[in-house]
């Protein structure tokens, strides 16, 4: 079967529980297919961070199976983790920018992880600072940018190695709307012209009629339901209607 | 970012790079992740101050080794026959007639009868005058060198050659005078092989306690270069490197200070002028064990920072 007919990521029966508390997820059973455009919503507290760091490889699930590019992550060994995790850009929900590094060097991390020469990294994150309209911030830390730059570097630094699969954990939480609304355009872009499956967690439900051919997935108190149909009908690949 | 510019496209090989000034510096600078100087405070003296005293016991150790064995070199072939008789006359006569007998044994290569006065001039220190009196009678002494190693066989075969022909003869080997003398160099040094490996544990738990230091300081950084797929090499390699940088600089101090000492010590031993000091110069092996040291501790923190590591990578996903 073809990755686009599998689908990115295929959760079967997924259930996940911290320590010995009762179960935060309960029977998530989904595909996200390549090419799709999803938002994750669900208020505070419903679990959409839980799902994402299972989808970003930060948690392995207590129960259930879950594959990624082909591949079991329930069984796959530690030492395989990091060649997936490469596959994808993730925009956390506070950053998560290195602070001692300039926003250049954080944008850099992913392709110098992955053994990039550095002349190529040069070029690429130049041209991603100025995509990302940074190009004149690149020798500042951090601490010195603003919320938004903050974000856009963090988005920089997600879409720089060209991801499979784009998760983003509440990305507009911390920027005004006219911010928030350039950031899914960004979204938008890399999911239409590179082909990226795009995963967007929020709580802002205004946010997801600014992208018409979004897919919606509501998590509830761990559950997951299904008001557009994507999780019952495999969508088509490259950003289709939610039907 | 009003007008959303094209995404930039990946760069194809061969292609040619638009002309940009260099923003960050290349090679090692630029792909430096974790933040610089992790490894702060005291380690470096604390690993100089524990290789300094590992190579003082190692070279105070070497040289107990030597003198032990210098010592026994020239005794073990040496053997001490007393004639006891109080009478000058025929005790003279008693040690002529034995070193008569003893040149005639298979494996004696000398003979020397002690003269009296110089019997005299070694009791003196303790007897004084009445060494020389006549008052007290000292035994005639005859020092015998074997052509091998003086064992309790070639002891008890002298002393049956001499047994009957020579009453009142008493043989020792002389290197049984040093038997306590070497028992107490070979406690000494199991002390100094004790002390070097106590702190051997103690440079790996300080090394240990400062790379887990490190390691959580900068775990926030550590799991985002996991997060973005740095693998555990990858991470093991850039913590072990600032490691090894602390290590081999506490390393290279602490040989200074320790050969320092060393030398030090050597010189004022040197100056006493003994025989029996003399024999415990170190050799140019003995030199390269001494250095060696420094490079184990450096191993050992490499070692010891690297298991360290691995455990806390293994509690991340």
């Amino acid at each position: 079967m073809s990755e686009n007919l599998a689908g990115h990521v295929k959760f079967d029966n997924v259930g996940l529980r911290y320590g010995t508390d009762p179960e935060v997820l309960s029977n998530l059973s989904f595909t996200l297919y390549p090419g799709s455009f999803y938002f994750l919503t669900g208020a505070s507290g419903a679990g959409k961070t839980s799902l994402l760091k299972m989808l970003y490889l930060a948690q392995r699930p207590s129960r259930g199976a879950i594959r990624m590019f082909g591949q079991d992550l329930v069984t796959m060994p530690q030492s395989r983790l990091p060649e997936l995790r490469r596959r994808l850009g993730v925009v956390f929900q506070n950053f998560r920018l290195v602070p001692y590094l300039t926003a250049f060097d954080n944008v850099a991390l992913p392709l110098r992880l992955a053994g990039a020469e550095e002349k190529k990294v040069q070029r690429a994150v130049g041209d991603m600072l100025d995509w990302v309209g940074l190009a004149h911030r690149a020798h500042a830390v951090p601490p010195s940018l603003s919320g938004g730059e903050q974000q856009r570097v963090a988005i920089a630094r997600a879409v720089i190695a060209r991801p499979k699969m784009l998760i983003a954990d509440e990305p507009t939480g911390n920027v005004d709307p006219d911010m928030a609304l350039k950031l899914l355009r960004l979204f938008e872009a890399l999911n239409n012209r590179v082909g990226t499956t795009v995963v967007v967690a929020t709580h802002d439900v205004h946010l997801l009629k600014k992208v018409p051919d979004s897919l919606i997935m509501r998590l509830h108190k761990g559950q997951l339901s299904d008001p557009t149909g994507a999780l019952r009908y495999p969508p088509k690949p490259g950003g289709s209607s939610a039907g | 970012m009003s007008s959303l510019p094209p995404l930039p496209v990946e760069a194809e090989d061969g292609e040619p790079a638009p002309e940009r000034p260099p923003q960050r510096p290349e090679g090692r600078a630029a792909a430096r992740l974790l933040p610089p100087q992790r490894l702060t405070g005291p380690i470096p003296w604390v690993i100089a101050i524990l290789i300094a005293l590992v190579v003082i016991a190692a070279a105070g150790g070497l040289a107990m080794r030597k003198l032990s064995e210098a010592a026994s070199a020239s005794l073990s072939s040496a053997l001490s026959v007393q004639v006891i008789e109080p009478n000058p006359d025929l005790r003279e006569a008693r040690g002529a007639e034995a070193a008569r007998i003893l040149a005639g044994i298979e494996g004696v290569s000398s003979v020397r009868v002690k003269p009296e006065a110089e019997l005299v001039a070694m009791l003196e220190p303790w007897l004084g005058e009445g060494a020389s009196s006549g008052d007290v009678p000292i035994p005639a002494l005859i020092d015998v060198e074997l052509s091998r190693r003086a064992g309790p066989a070639d002891v008890a075969r002298i002393k049956a050659a001499l047994k009957d022909k020579v009453p009142g003869a008493r043989v020792d080997a002389q290197g049984d005078f040093l038997a306590p003398v070497n028992d107490a160099l070979a406690a000494l040094q199991w002390l100094v092989f004790g002390v070097a490996v106590m702190v051997a544990l103690a440079t790996a738990a300080a090394v240990w306690l400062a790379a887990k230091n490190a390691f959580a300081a900068a775990r926030d950084t550590v799991e985002i270069m996991h997060l973005l797929g740095a693998s555990q090499r990858q991470i093991t390699a850039v913590f072990l490197r600032d490691v090894l940088r602390e290590a081999i600089l506490g390393a290279l101090l602490g040989a200074g200070l320790g050969f320092g000492a060393v030398w030090l010590l050597g010189q004022q031993f040197a100056q006493l002028g003994s025989g029996l000091v003399s024999g415990g110069g170190l050799a140019l092996a003995d030199w390269l064990v001494i250095g060696a040291v420094p490079l184990a501790g450096v191993l050992l923190a490499g070692l010891t920072a690297r298991i360290t590591i691995a455990f806390a990578l293994k509690d991340m996903l």
